[in-house]
């Protein structure tokens, strides 16, 4: 039980930090994923000269603060050398960032793929528009494989690191361009739209209601003014099947390809670890690289020490006789009390945290046989905001 | 540990928060949520009272909270006095469907999953009104006798989510301004507004951001939504070691004197004993100021949980919860 065995199964994330043009980092709520994304794109441009990107989902406000990005959203934005250097580390590449913005980057989409300027007003200017995209088919989680491969094929960066959005089921965002493209190819949709396609006018409402039952029942159930709304703003939204499509295959591809790696985050607890083994299970299935585990908020590991668990055994057993060799000469009967009392309070604080600390090991251990890199992130006492905080955890992401 | 727990100045009815017939659990991912809920489920069946307890967006682990394998949309009993279901809004559509509507869709109109997914994905709040709709309608039941709960417990969605959720009902009327769906809207939000009935309420843990996220939510609650909100449930919080007399002698304790004489009583150990207990100050300090800056941004109550320094899982930690959460929020009623 000594405390350098856990630091060899650790071993930093240098090799991949340093040789991938995509990281995308998953985890479960919680865990400081984004915290560590962050760190990880920091240690790359203090140890390398490379342009890095980190592209984050929902960031703190005091840590957006810390990478410039106020109010900026989808603006690709550099952090200055000044302020990296004001925060100790000496860069040797260029670290930007960029904050996900879910509307701004659904209206580029729009403005990209409709096929004429007519259409897209039309889209702009449907009342479901707003409402659709922001929920729709886990829109963010599309959103955010669309920004990963336009950022990628600029070419301007060396590496990008993509902060993941929390989902629900594991990696299913990795589904997300996929199920759009189903989507709009499906043949409900098809079926759904035909008859105004078929009637081929421009004018009035064509969907042919009683043609079909299934519109029949949800008229009857939500009113058909509502119905028709839909299904004209799928029409609409569908003329930009081809455009979806493609893009699904050029992101499915590029997730696939050897310059991509996943780095799972967790803390070294029940809900989260599980959720994190099922994204390693779930990457393994698809054959998409788990290059990285990295532990995050791990205890120190002193207290698992085991001369510190004899002496807090002494300090519990009999803190009278170690209070009376602390205490000055002529200390009252109430002041030995009051330190016996402290000696106590420190052994059962000690011993409580060491039960923590054993059981993170533990998992810590079992975590191991996984992958092929890990690294562990100390608990920090400090919530981390400022980019010295980001690079101590890059020191310890890039060489733990 | 304290209890800031005060009687409920928000709500008119100074019953127990036990005898409300629907009680929602919210919060950011990963502070307990679901252990919040497991808890407070175990603690009214300890009551005698007949629960169940709705799973609306985990993956399953509710049941998993007393030792039980997965329950689906159908309530089963997963341990005495509680039965559990997770929320599907395919079969609660499918259900809604044959009772409301006396459309006897299943297997009729074919691929129904599909169809379903068609309309879900283009009407905002289809999926979520699906799911408060069937909690309200549990609750009815209940009310007029024909369910046997005494009390539905709902893990419902986490903080990003449970705005659509608990404002899906008046979106929805909005849209749908005549029809079936439109009437049934008004007795669910009614439901939900009435604080006999409903209450609200918030999990966190003293961290920065699940704290920064519970008074964001606290705020668009108040402004977008009614339901009448209970308590904010800090979860996790670590003890304060030492008061500040003890804590003068223990930083004492670190001076060389000190320290000689420790390692010579205890061995060299007993500056890890130090250095743990130094930790957990620190540790307890940064959780304090969090909490302060909950404490004078929103105006709820705040009960707190204990972090458990213990290695147990399931049922047992559901019960080590469910006691801390019973002394906090008195058990009376």
């Amino acid at each position: 039980m000594d405390g350098s065995t856990s630091t060899a199964v650790t071993t930093g994330l240098a090799p991949l930090l340093a040789t991938r043009e995509i990281l995308i980092f998953c985890g479960s709520g919680g865990v400081g994923k984004t915290t560590i994304a962050a760190a990880a794109a920091l240690a790359v441009v203090k140890n390398s000269s490379a342009k890095v990107m980190v592209l984050t989902i929902d960031p703190a406000r005091r840590l957006a603060d810390a990478l410039g990005l106020e109010s900026l959203g989808n603006v690709e934005t550099r952090v200055p050398d000044a302020a990296l250097i004001d925060a100790g580390v000496a860069p040797k590449g260029e670290l930007y960032a960029a904050m996900l913005d879910t509307k701004a980057s659904w209206d580029d989409l729009v403005t990209r793929y409709a096929p004429s300027q007519e259409v897209a007003d039309n889209i702009f200017s449907n009342d479901l528009y707003h409402n659709i995209t922001s929920r729709f088919i886990q829109s963010h989680d599309y959103i955010a494989m669309e920004r990963l491969f336009q950022l990628h094929s600029s070419g301007v960066y060396d590496l990008i690191i993509l902060d993941t959005p929390p989902t629900r089921h594991a990696v299913d965002f990795l589904d997300a361009p996929k199920r759009m493209a189903d989507f709009f190819g499906g043949r409900l949709l098809r079926w759904l739209t035909l008859p105004y396609r078929t009637g081929g006018g421009r004018g009035g409402r064509l969907i042919n209601i009683a043609s079909k039952p299934f519109l029949k029942i949800a008229d009857r159930i939500l009113g058909s003014a509502f119905v028709e709304d839909i299904a004209e703003f799928f029409i609409n939204f569908q003329s930009m099947y081809d455009g979806f499509v493609e893009r699904s295959k050029a992101v499915e591809q590029l997730l696939h390809d050897r310059r991509t790696s996943f780095v799972v985050t967790t803390t070294l607890e029940g809900a989260p670890l599980r959720e994190a083994e099922a994204y390693c299970e779930q990457l393994n299935n698809r054959n998409l690289p788990l290059g990285a585990l990295v532990l995050n908020k791990v205890l120190p590991d002193f207290l698992r020490d085991s001369l510190g668990q004899k002496a807090s055994a002494v300090f519990s057993d009999n803190p009278a006789a170690v209070a009376k060799a602390i205490a000055s000469k002529g200390a009252d009967q109430s002041e030995m009390d009051a330190i016996a009392r402290v000696l106590k309070t420190a052994a059962d604080t000690f011993m409580n945290y060491s039960l923590v600390a054993e059981r993170e090991f533990e998992l810590k251990v079992e975590l191991s046989k996984r992958p092929e890199m890990m690294a562990a992130v100390p608990l920090l006492v400090d919530d981390v905001h400022d980019l010295a905080a980001l690079a101590q955890i890059g020191d310890r992401l890039w060489a733990s | 540990m304290t209890t800031a727990h005060q009687p409920n100045q928000s709500g008119k009815s100074t019953s127990h928060w036990l005898d409300r017939r629907l009680v929602l659990f919210t919060g950011k991912g990963g502070v307990g949520k679901s252990t919040v809920a497991a808890a407070t489920a175990l603690l009214a069946a300890e009551q005698g009272k007949r629960v169940l307890l709705i799973d609306v967006d985990s993956t399953g682990n509710l049941a998993a909270l007393f030792e039980h394998p997965e329950v689906g949309f159908i309530p089963t009993e997963i341990y005495p006095g509680i039965s559990a279901m997770q929320m599907d809004t395919e079969d609660s559509l499918r259900e809604y469907l044959n009772l409301q509507l006396r459309l006897p869709l299943a297997g009729r109109v074919g691929p129904l999953a599909n169809a379903f997914d068609f309309i879900a994905s283009a009407a905002p709040g289809v999926k979520e009104i699906l799911t408060m709709g069937k909690i309200c309608w549990e609750v009815r039941e209940s009310l007029e006798k024909r369910a046997p709960w005494d009390i539905v417990i709902v893990d419902a969605a986490a903080t990003g989510h449970v705005i659509s959720q608990l404002d899906s009902p008046r979106a929805i009327r909005e849209l749908v301004k005549v029809g079936p769906v439109a009437n049934q809207t008004e007795w669910v939000i009614e439901m939900l507004a009435d604080p006999l009935i409903t209450e609200l309420h918030i999990v966190t843990t003293p961290e920065e951001m699940p704290v920064s996220e519970t008074i964001d939510l606290v705020k668009s609650l108040k402004t977008r939504v009614d339901v009448p909100l209970g308590n904010i449930i800090v979860n996790r919080v670590l003890p304060e070691p030492f008061n500040r007399a003890d804590a003068d002698i223990f930083s004492n304790l670190e001076t060389t004197n000190s320290l000689a004489a420790i390692e010579k009583t205890a061995g060299l150990g007993g500056k890890k004993v130090l250095a743990a207990a130094s930790l957990a100050v620190s540790l307890r300090r940064s959780q304090s100021k969090h909490i302060a800056y909950l404490r004078q941004s929103v105006d709820l109550p705040l009960v707190y949980l204990p972090y458990l320094f213990i290695r147990d899982h399931g049922l047992r930690v559901t019960r080590v919860v469910s006691e801390a959460l019973g002394y906090e929020m008195g058990t009376g009623g």
